[in-house]
Order: C-alpha cells, then sequence, then structure tokens
C-alpha cells in the first residue's frame, strides 16, 4: 500500500452539458502518479487540465472510467464520501481565497480543524508551525488585507499543507506572483512536499516551473499528449 | 466575546469574525433588529395594556353569573337588560342574589382638562357584589349625589385624590349636577375613558336622566356557595324567555371581552398587526444581513468546502451569526422598548410596562426569527461551488 500510486486513472472520460450541446472535455485518460512525485500539468487554455484537476480533487463526480485516489475509487462515491475524502487533500488556488473577516494564523487552522479530533488549541499551534515554515511567524495575527500578494499565497501554502495531505493540488499558484515570490512558493512546495511525502500535481503556464518538475504532462484537446520523466532541478 | 464563542462551538467563532469584521454594517444590523425589537415591544406593551384595562373594571364588581344584551360584548358596550330577567334568574334555587350594573361615561370640566369617567351605578345596600376593597365604601353611597372616585384617572392630580376622605370630600361637577366624593379606589386610566367612579343606582339615574331604573346594562348574580356555575347558566338559558341574553360565567365574560378587544376591535387587529410587522421587519432585516453576509464570502466557502467542510458547518456558521444579531440585537431593543413603554404609561396613566413574560417572549421570538431568518439564508450556500475556484 505505501508504495501504491496515490492517485490512478483508467480510460477517463469526462463531458459537459447534455444532448445536442454535450461536449467531451476529457478523452481516454490514463495515469499514474507515485507517492511523493511532483508533476506539473501543462496544456493550452480548453485543454482539459482544469477538469481534470477537480475530478482527481472529487469536486466533480466520475462519469465514465475509474479513478483511484489514496486506494478509493472515486466512481460512484457519494457526496459524504468525497468530501471526507476531499479532507486528506491539499488544495492551493490561483487566487489565494483567504477568508477576509480570518488572520492569517486562523485561515491556516481552518486547514487543521476540518480533521475530526482537532481542537482549537492544537490547530492554533500546528498553524503557528506551519507559518514558521513558509517564513511568516511574526504575520500570524495580520488580516490578509494586510499582507503582500506573495504572504498570502505562502499563507495558502500553508493552510493546503497544515493537515498533512497526501496530495497537493494546485492551480497556477504562481500565477498572481512576481518572479522572486514564485520563485519562493515553488521552493516551498518542493521543499515541504519532500518532507511530509506528499504528491504534488500543479497546473501551470509558467515556464519557470517546468525545471522543478520530476514530471510534466501535457494535455492538448482533452487527450494527454505528453508525459516526460525528468530530473528535478 | 470571540473567547467564549469559541469554547462553546469548539471551533473559530467564524460567523462572530464574519460580523465583527465590518463594524459598521455590523453595528447597522443591531440597530435594524433592535427597531424590530422596539417595535414589538411597544406594540406588545399596548396589547397587553389593552389587556390589562380591559379586565380591569371586571375586578371592581364581585359576581358568579354576568347577563347581558344580546350585542353586549363588553362591559361597556351594548344594550340594556331588562331587570325582569334578574326576578326571572331569582327563581334558580342556586341564585342566591342578583344586582343591576348601571354603566356610562360622565365628562367632568376640570378647567384644565376635560376628562372621561366610567360611571357604574350599583346598589349600595349590596356591598358583596363589589370588589372587598370598595364595599367597606360602599354605604358612602346612599347619599343621595355621593360617588367614590377613582384615585388613578387620568387628569385627576395625585395629591388631590389623595386628599378625598370622609372628612375632606372633593364636590364637582358632572352631567349638570355636583357630585361629592368621599373616598377613592385604585382603577386608572383605560383605553375608553380616562377613570372611573362608583355612584348609587340612585345616583346614576339623577346624573342620566335617559336611562330607566328597570333597565341596567348588566345584571350580576351571586350564586350558592358549592353551586355549579356552567350548569346554573344552562338552567338560566331554559328559565328566562329571552333566548338572545348573553348569560356567561363573569370570569368568561371577562375573557370574551378580552378576545373581542384583542381579535375584533380595530385596536386590538392594528396593536396584533403592528406586532406582526414588526417581526416581519426584524425577519427580513436578519435575512438581509445574512443573505449578503453569505453572498460576500461565496468563494470563502466554496474553498472551505473544497477543504472537506461539510453543509452543517456551513449551516453553523450562519445560524451563528443569526443568534448573534438576535440576542445582541435584543438587548437595546428591551432598554429603548421598555424606556419607551414607561414613559408612555406616565403620559397616559395606561399599564404600560415590559413585563417578565413579555421580555422572555420577545427574546425567544427574537433568537426563533433570526434561525428562521438564518435558515432562509442557507439557501444561497449551494451557489457556493469548490469546482469554480479553479
Amino acid at each position: 500500500m505505501t508504495n501504491s500510486p496515490i492517485v490512478e486513472i483508467t480510460g477517463l472520460n469526462h463531458w459537459f452539458g447534455e444532448d445536442a450541446a454535450r461536449k467531451q472535455a476529457l478523452f481516454d485518460i490514463n495515469l499514474t502518479l507515485d507517492r511523493g512525485s511532483f508533476t506539473v500539468l501543462m496544456g493550452p487554455s480548453g485543454s482539459g487540465k482544469t477538469t481534470l484537476l477537480t475530478l482527481i480533487g472529487c469536486l466533480r463526480a466520475v462519469q465514465d472510467g475509474a479513478l483511484r485516489l489514496i486506494g478509493e475509487e472515486l466512481k460512484g462515491a457519494d457526496q459524504a464520501r468525497l468530501v471526507m475524502i476531499r479532507r486528506k487533500l491539499g488544495f492551493i488556488f490561483q487566487a489565494h481565497n483567504l477568508h477576509e473577516s480570518l488572520t492569517a494564523g486562523q485561515n491556516v487552522m481552518m486547514g487543521a480543524q476540518v480533521h475530526p479530533g482537532v481542537d482549537a488549541d492544537l490547530a492554533a499551534r500546528a498553524a503557528g508551525h506551519l507559518l514558521g515554515l513558509v517564513g511568516l511567524a511574526d504575520r500570524v495575527a495580520y488580516l490578509p488585507a494586510n499582507l503582500s500578494g506573495g504572504q498570502k499565497q505562502r499563507v495558502a501554502v500553508a493552510r493546503a499543507l497544515v493537515g498533512s495531505p497526501a496530495l497537493l493540488l494546485a492551480d497556477e499558484p504562481t500565477a498572481a506572483l512576481d518572479k522572486d515570490s514564485a520563485s519562493e512558493v515553488i521552493d516551498l512546495l518542493r521543499r515541504l512536499g519532500s518532507k511530509r511525502g506528499m504528491t504534488t500535481l500543479l497546473v501551470t503556464h509558467d515556464n519557470r516551473i517546468l525545471d522543478r518538475a520530476d514530471r510534466i504532462l501535457t494535455l492538448e484537446d482533452g487527450r494527454l499528449v505528453s508525459d516526460e520523466d525528468r530530473v528535478a532541478g | 466575546m470571540k473567547q467564549l464563542l469559541q469554547r462553546l462551538l469548539g471551533r473559530l467563532p467564524i460567523g462572530w469574525l464574519q460580523l465583527t469584521h465590518n463594524p459598521m454594517r455590523f453595528a447597522a444590523a443591531l440597530v435594524g433588529v433592535a427597531f424590530a425589537n422596539v417595535l414589538v415591544f411597544v406594540q406588545l406593551g399596548i396589547m397587553t395594556s389593552m389587556g390589562t384595562a380591559t379586565l380591569r373594571p371586571y375586578s371592581f364588581f364581585d359576581a358568579d353569573v354576568m347577563i347581558s344584551a344580546a350585542d353586549a360584548n363588553g362591559l361597556t358596550d351594548g344594550g340594556n337588560v331588562a331587570r325582569q330577567w334578574l326576578l326571572q334568574a331569582m327563581a334558580d334555587p342556586d341564585v342566591q342574589d342578583g344586582m343591576g350594573l348601571f354603566i356610562a361615561n360622565a365628562p367632568w370640566d376640570r378647567g384644565d382638562a376635560d376628562i372621561s369617567l366610567t360611571t357604574f351605578g350599583v346598589d349600595p345596600a349590596r356591598p358583596e357584589f363589589v370588589a372587598s376593597d370598595i364595599a367597606g365604601d360602599l354605604s358612602l353611597l346612599e347619599v343621595q349625589d355621593a360617588a367614590i372616585l377613582d384615585r388613578l384617572a387620568r387628569g385627576l392630580g395625585r395629591e388631590a385624590a389623595a386628599a378625598i376622605r370622609p372628612q375632606s370630600p372633593l364636590s364637582f361637577e358632572t352631567q349638570g349636577r355636583t357630585l361629592t366624593a368621599y373616598t377613592t379606589f385604585a382603577g386608572g386610566g383605560g383605553f375608553g375613558g380616562d377613570g372611573y367612579m362608583i355612584v348609587s343606582d340612585q345616583t346614576f339615574l339623577s346624573l342620566f336622566p335617559a336611562r330607566s331604573s328597570t333597565a341596567p346594562d348588566h345584571i350580576l348574580l351571586r350564586l350558592r356557595p358549592g353551586a355549579d356555575g356552567p350548569a346554573v347558566v344552562a338552567r338560566l338559558h331554559r328559565l328566562i324567555s329571552d333566548p338572545a341574553l348573553r348569560i356567561r360565567i363573569y370570569g368568561d365574560a371577562a375573557q370574551e371581552e378580552l378576545t373581542y378587544q384583542q381579535t375584533k376591535r380595530p385596536t386590538g387587529i392594528i396593536f396584533g398587526f403592528g406586532v406582526l410587522i414588526g417581526v416581519l421587519v426584524g425577519l427580513v432585516i436578519v435575512y438581509q444581513v445574512l443573505s449578503t453576509d453569505v453572498a460576500d464570502h461565496l468563494r470563502e466557502y466554496a474553498t472551505f468546502k473544497a477543504m472537506g467542510y461539510d453543509q452543517k458547518f456551513f449551516i453553523g456558521i450562519v445560524l451563528e451569526e443569526a443568534l448573534i444579531l438576535g440576542v445582541l440585537g435584543f438587548l437595546p431593543g428591551f432598554a429603548v422598548g421598555a424606556t419607551i413603554l414607561t414613559a408612555m404609561g406616565k403620559i397616559t396613566t395606561l399599564p404600560l410596562s415590559v413585563t417578565p413574560f413579555m421580555a422572555i417572549t420577545v427574546f425567544v421570538g427574537t433568537v426563533v426569527f433570526s434561525a428562521l431568518s438564518g435558515a432562509i439564508a442557507t439557501r444561497r450556500l449551494a451557489a457556493a461551488d469548490p469546482a469554480d475556484l479553479f
């Protein structure tokens, strides 16, 4: 089990719309992601990257094919099961999506408190620790409005990682960041990911990130057209 | 507050943090809820006062059964009854005694203010038909043009009223006659008059010459101890030859008038609507605040959904906000409502105040309706789709 792939996709197809308006977004995707790997998913707009990411992230129902995530088959899983599985994942979005009313520390606590049995004290300690790891120990009590764009994205990284997810799904996490901030965030993800044995699947158009990837997948028109193993930089 | 809520909820008090993040909006929401509470308090206070004022004159008398005209919906309302029905009623073996009760309004020009006294004409030889605190003074009414005056009557100075005693009576003119008040009793202004006055039936007929001694407004009956009131009433219905008469247990008559005043009279319906409008205003305000708040945080909620928070969690946040608005909005609403009612009570001498029952009812109502508004606002949570975040 320890060495089994974290994601196993076989013959995955997905459609949007109904009847005459029905349009296929993904065609026969076959893919596995190994534990601890850092994979970049590339492709032009409309190629199906986001659709694939949301399917792996249990945010959409699997229509056709098989998708096993952390050993569980997602096809046919009910909403409650999908919610439970999502708790084992970490999400980083293009926009940081921090809660404006919560401090940096409280935002990160939300990532911990989703797990049953984690009380506020434990969550606060974990949040403080993670914010320290992303270099924001002195910003725990800051509201998002008082943080820079890079700092907000680092808080979002801390929030995604505080629950020790088995799989991190990141959608253009550096799109809104300058070169230095983007580099910092990717370094963080690589460093914390490898330390925790976490698998990372990252969607990006940012060529600066490609050098850091173990593997680069390319989607075009809903088809996986390239799967390139690389030595991480 | 944050610590308290965190302890109570066992999680971050996100509702509290969201509400207080925008202090102006939070304050406006609380003012809105407080305003709705004030509306409800004032309307309920007036309704309760109307109930108290309606029942109060019944407390001046002591009877078991009351016979009234068919159209008599209240003590001071409706036509007369024939005294002959009193004689017929006395034929029932359980009817011990009876008395005709005369009622009319007497104006009193006090110079600075004209007041109207609801005047009761009673037989001064039958003290058992009046409340015990008045019964001892009833013999004073055997003197022609004597009166027992309501010391709480609106427009009658408290000091002047307190000075009225048999040794220092107060004479005044009404209906073209000079009456002399030898003592007082505790009545109070109502919605139909400024106060009360009790005179003998003979004095009453002198004051209101158009009235006849054979046609009192009501007939009060006392039953023998142990008599079955409802059974006597049923027998009286058969015994008395006018089937249209209203023959009721005295307490039932009081309750029926209360119901009539609150549900059939325009004033009762208006104040009842006032309460309803207050509740609706509160509902709309809380709903508006919460639904706007949910709409403003859909992206954050979608993020939480993606992280694995379930619907229960979001409903909890919205209900947390609803309860905070309800509880914190109630406190100023209670304070302002109580102040307004007390001030109105002083000005009008109506029994206006916030009773503990009223306060508890409004508090529970506020919390329940706030939660209801919150529950309605949670429908907007469905729009928070985490798949849209990517």
